[in-house]
């Protein structure tokens, strides 16, 4: 009809070929060359991206029976293993899949065009560039994967992409180790990952999505004979496959990196920490879905990780003064949000909401916070500061940022009819119809959610004004400011989506139903956390610092992030490497080296001493000789007798 | 009929003829590059001649088999004959010994005695690799091992009259073992040294477990298989860049080859019965060689310690004793050959221009030497297995390989699988360790400000420099991105190998 499925693989091999081409030769460009040339590859896979996006949810052909079906376009057999055992790749387009491929080059598009501005003039331009063709394609690939190896490998490679940016100042130490920390927190989560992997391959006997999904009560009820401590070995390979999935998710305690991330370029920060690669974990997870089905127990424990991990950054969010710092910790919590739902998705609940409003919520969070990013970055492009003490007033010097803005904050806070109220809502009917406990949890967050975010908002473009007379901020150049309006526009609209009619955990259609008794409360709690925050930060005022201290050990805490990062770096440098490494250093260098210069010289010595026996004089040979030769005799004489 | 294989042994003799008559450094680099890409040529055309081979002659153990008498009264001959494990061993060092000639293009002085040493070195390595009778391989292994001592003692930097002896020791002591071993198995299988009738005849059940044991050891010692493992990071460290490289990326292979195809091939019942010990001590050379190379300073140091990780993983596969984990073994020899060879490579280049190894003196050398720097960044991200180079393909190979279930070790563990998998857990835990001392390296060699302002005046790479890391990235590459070719050449190999191991495990 409109576009046909195959043309799906271009948005793969497209970038790959921007990323090989800008990667080899873009040194030898002129900069401005390698940025469009990305830029216009970037547009021609978005187009691509959405005809073949549109082309799947609009063509009746794929509905059997009134199931979306998932189509599985490419699959080339990539790698043999034995026992029948295939890794593939190919390209597999179902109703989130496709979803993806419209978030990821809507952001990844507005990303390229807007760092044309942001980047103008830096060292490695072309490197930016070619780096971001790479992730675009790791992340393309990761939604289309067909089989779970497929999705891993692609994992590994976003993680890898994500590590090349956030250090793309690599002159600069901090950057250095944030990547470092980057991928090193994610490679352990990945381990996880990994692991049940190959548990699923042990029981399972396969990788690939669509056998796996047929049906999976039957495949989990195959492994669940095995147990250990008390849960099926099913039970354990999707909790470690969750754990992968709340590394690259930043779910507490795996989210330690993603805060740190924020040293690379602030438009990466919005591509891959805000909107796209954070949310690869709840992808799979949604990927999975099916069989988690089967194990409640791990759905109740991506609820509670994700229920604590929105509170905890929440709270965290409110005490930060980096702006990107207070961003990263809000898509910390909002990514938390959609863990709950799919955690507390069921399908006997209202037709499996959680797992629709997760979906959602991906969809229009990626929206508002790809914005939010990309506000803060204009923002930090103006003032040459992360801190909100650098800022103030802005509203008059930046007006377009400054709405856009306030459109994203509204999104994100859920003031109807902005596109987060409707997805947040979902989430919270879902929690609600689960567990009231969760529920009132989840919405205690949403309220504080609007107050961290008008907080950031107010500090921002209201409070005081600082001292900008050696530059004047205003508004950047149409490069950036056009993505911020196209983003705020989806962020306006996005909301009334009819997403049911799309993505659904079975394919089928379902009617979103306004609950107005949970929408009216989460409406009120926003407008609540949105007037404590005017009160207190729309003018400079004593009271915010106040109350800071009558809560001294409280805030400290909070803006120390609750001293995660201290517990891990007391782990890792104190106790692996202090303890482990070090301990097996000095046990290599002391006994196991030891012992074999010992041998060495042992046999030396003993050389020495028997050397003294070949002195040279006669008579001691004369001498030896005698009592030789008399024992010889005396033996031949016992033996003979 | 020509057979192919003696190339392998014909020209680099040729070479050191040719390099005797050489008069000038000029005229020994020619020869040296000539005979090392004429190599490089045979071992690819044999990897074409062979997947022919194979498609019409399926069923053969091995393919290009030649003998001829050489010492009737004892039964040795001359034979050769590869299967697809081979191949890919002798393509890999002839990547190494090609581009092991570019990167010591500069090698001062003694320039054609170097050579002289090196290409022998290469001789006994391919003629390892081609033998199927034990004597002649053996014979082959000790011409590998003994250039090495003059390589490190006269051209070799450090400690390195130290490091030349304890290796030469340890690997001699090692040889020792294994040449008990190859006598034993000579006299309790029928008096012959050809690996193919040894397998018919099948070794004297009651004298396997002894010969298992000490030729494993024997190989295992080259290997670097934990305790024995201290000759290699000493020697790695005092050695020339290439003979690093080709001990790295060639020499320690000989050690896995060996325990693969002397010890578990020809005394499988033993293998069944005493695998798992040697299991636990390669699954510790995975994590222990990891952890090590955490707080290491000196570049070399790390990449030895790293090899024994790595290496300890190739041995750990094999004693998987299935068809999945041994692919993995062999492709796990081939991605660490390459990507080591690729480290020690750019760590003799940067020493080179550095003069110094220590990570503590240098930093921010990605603004200095770009071209190096991504070459070591390649080299780095391949250890640490990243999809799409080497290492991943070999890594993931193992590990489903290690996962999948089999009676190997029921008999004497009760649950072999369990034990399987629980070690499999271990050593997969290294993937994350490797990224730690990785990206430690990197974040302090590479990147940052620069550490010394003396630094600043030195230059990037060569083009012979160039040449040589190029060819080595895009052996990887190639591996990582299409890991089917080297796989198809493996397949039909390990079929009746792993029929035969089997048929011992209940």
């Amino acid at each position: 009809m409109l576009m046909d499925l195959s043309y799906s693989i271009i948005t793969l091999l497209l970038p790959m070929f921007m990323f090989l081409l800008l990667g080899l030769f873009g040194m030898k460009m002129p900069k401005k060359l390698a940025g469009i040339l990305g830029t216009c590859a970037m547009l021609v896979t978005t187009v691509i991206a959405y005809g073949v996006a549109f082309e799947y949810f609009f063509n009746p052909e794929y509905v059997v029976d009134g199931v979306r079906q998932g189509q599985l376009v490419y699959n080339e057999t990539w790698l043999t293993l034995g026992n029948n055992l295939t890794v593939d790749m190919g390209v597999f387009i179902d109703p989130i899949a496709a979803m993806m491929l419209i978030v990821i080059s809507t952001i990844s598009m507005m990303v390229h065009l807007y760092s044309l501005g942001y980047m103008h003039g830096e060292k490695g331009f072309q490197r930016y560039y070619a780096f971001l063709a790479l992730f675009t394609f790791s992340m393309l690939g990761l939604v289309v994967a067909t089989n779970i190896f497929q999705m891993f490998i692609f994992f590994e490679m976003v993680g890898v992409s994500s590590y090349l940016l956030i250090g793309f100042y690599y002159e600069k130490n901090s950057a250095v180790s944030a990547s470092k920390k980057a991928f090193i927190v994610t490679r352990f989560a990945d381990l996880g990952f990994l692991i049940g992997i190959m548990l699923l391959a042990y029981y399972c006997g396969t990788f690939d999505f669509k056998s796996l999904m047929s049906n999976p009560g039957s495949i989990v009820s195959s492994a669940a004979g095995v147990t250990f401590l008390g849960c099926s070995a099913a039970s354990w390979a999707l909790a470690l496959i969750f754990i992968g999935g709340a590394g690259k998710s930043a779910m507490f305690p795996l989210h330690i990196w993603l805060p740190d991330a924020m040293e690379g370029p602030t438009p990466v920060s919005a591509l891959i920490h805000a909107a796209t690669m954070v949310v690869a974990g709840v992808y799979l997870v949604a990927r999975m879905f099916p069989m988690y089905l089967f194990t409640p127990e791990v759905l109740d424990l991506i609820t509670a990780t994700g229920a604590i991990t929105a509170l905890y950054a929440a709270v965290v969010a409110c005490a930060q003064t980096d702006i990107k710092r207070v961003l990263a910790f809000s898509t910390i919590s909002q990514i938390a949000f959609m863990f709950t739902a799919l955690g507390v998705a069921r399908p006997e609940l209202h037709e499996g909401v959680g797992y629709m409003a997760s979906m959602f919520h991906l969809f229009t969070h990626a929206m508002f916070k790809g914005l939010l990013f990309l506000c803060a970055g204009a923002i930090i492009h103006m003032v040459h500061s992360n801190e909100m003490d650098a800022m103030g007033n802005l509203r008059k010097y930046m007006p377009i940022t400054h709405i856009t803005f306030l459109i994203a904050c509204l999104a994100i806070a859920g003031i109807p009819p902005f596109a987060g109220f409707f997805s947040k809502d979902e989430i919270l009917v879902a929690t609600y119809q689960q567990s009231t406990f969760w529920g009132v949890w989840m919405s205690a967050v949403a309220g504080l959610t609007a107050f961290y975010m008008f907080r950031l908002y107010y500090r921002i473009f209201w409070w005081n004004k600082p001292d900008y007379s050696h530059h004047t901020p205003h508004d950047c150049e149409w490069v950036m400011t056009v993505p911020l309006v196209i983003l705020a526009l989806i962020s306006c609209v996005a909301g009334f989506i009819p997403f049911g009619h799309f993505v659904t955990w079975n394919g089928e259609n379902y009617d979103i139903h306004m609950n107005w008794t949970v929408a009216g409360a989460s409406i009120a709690i926003a407008v609540v956390g949105i007037v404590i925050a005017t009160v207190l930060y729309r003018k400079e005022n004593p009271l915010p610092d106040r109350i800071a201290s009558s809560m001294k050990g409280l805030h400290r805490a909070a803006y120390r992030r609750f001293y995660i990062d201290e517990i891990y770096m007391f782990v890792t440098h104190k106790i692996i490497f202090g303890i482990i490494c070090r301990g097996i250093s000095w046990f290599d260098h002391n006994i196991v080296d030891g012992f074999m210069n010992l041998l060495a010289r042992v046999t030396n010595g003993a050389a020495y001493s028997i050397r003294k026996l070949q002195s040279g004089q006669i008579q001691m040979y004369v001498w030896v000789y005698y009592v030789g030769a008399l024992l010889l005799a005396v033996v031949a004489c016992l033996l003979l007798i | 009929m020509f057979n192919i294989l003696f190339l392998f042994v014909i020209i680099p003799v040729l070479t050191l003829g040719a390099l005797f008559l050489t008069h000038n450094i000029k005229q020994v680099r020619t020869v040296a590059a000539t005979g090392a890409s004429l190599l490089l040529v045979s071992a690819l055309y044999l990897c074409y001649a062979f997947v022919t081979e194979r498609a019409a002659n399926p069923d053969a153990a091995m393919l290009f088999v030649d003998k001829y008498m050489w010492f009737e009264p004892l039964n040795i001959h001359l034979a050769v004959g590869v299967d697809g494990i081979s191949v890919l061993m002798i393509l890999l060092s002839a990547i190494i010994v090609f581009t092991g000639t570019f990167a010591s293009w500069t090698v001062q002085p003694l320039t054609k005695e170097y050579f002289l040493w090196f290409i022998l070195l290469s001789t006994g390595v391919f003629g390892f690799f081609i033998s199927i009778d034990l004597f002649t391989m053996f014979m082959f292994y000790e011409v590998a091992l003994i250039p090495m001592y003059l390589l490190i003692g006269v051209w070799g930097s450090g400690n390195k009259n130290y490091a030349a002896m304890k290796l030469t020791l340890m690997l001699m002591g090692g040889s020792a073992l294994l040449l008990i071993g190859i006598l034993g198995i000579y006299y309790h299988a029928g008096e012959t040294m050809n690996i193919l009738e040894i397998v018919k005849n099948g070794v004297d059940p009651g004298w396997q477990n002894a010969l298992f044991v000490l030729t494993f050891v024997g190989f295992g010692v080259l290997g670097a298989m934990f305790p024995f493992h201290t000759w290699s990071p000493d020697g790695h460290a005092s050695a020339p860049t290439a003979v690093s490289m080709l001990h790295a990326g060639v020499l320690m292979k000989l050690g896995g080859y060996g325990c693969f195809r002397v010890a578990i091939y020809l005394m499988p019942q033993a293998a069944n019965e005493l695998g798992w010990i040697f299991m636990i001590l390669t699954g510790i050379s995975v994590v222990y060689g990891a952890f090590a190379a955490c707080v290491k300073t000196d570049l070399k140091y790390i990449n030895a310690y790293s090899s024994v990780s790595h290496c300890g993983l190739v041995l750990f596969a094999i004693l998987m004793l299935n068809q999945t984990a041994m692919s993995g073994a062999v492709l796990q020899m081939l991605s660490h050959g390459l990507m080591t060879a690729l480290f020690f490579a750019l760590i003799g280049m940067i020493y080179g221009r550095t003069h110094t190894r220590d990570v503590r003196e240098m930093g921010g050398l990605m603004q200095i030497m770009p071209f190096l720097s991504v070459g070591y960044i390649i080299a780095g991200l391949a250890s640490l297995g990243l999809p799409g180079l080497s290492g991943f393909v070999a890594e993931m190979t193992i590990f489903l390989g290690s996962f999948e279930s089999s009676p190997i070790y029921d008999a004497v563990l009760g649950d072999g699988n369990l034990f399987r998998h629980a070690f499999a857990l271990v050593t997969t835990t290294s993937i994350v360790i490797t990224a730690v001392y990785i990206l430690r390296v990197v974040g302090k060699l590479l990147f940052g400000p620069v550490q010394n302002e003396h630094h600043r005046q030195l230059d990037d790479a060569h083009w012979y420099e160039r040449f040589s890391t190029i060819t080595l990235m895009l052996a990887i590459a190639v591996i990582g991105c299409f890991p089917d070719l080297a796989n198809g050449i493996l397949r039909d190999s390990f079929g009746p190998i792993v029929e035969h191991i089997m048929a011992y495990a209940q």
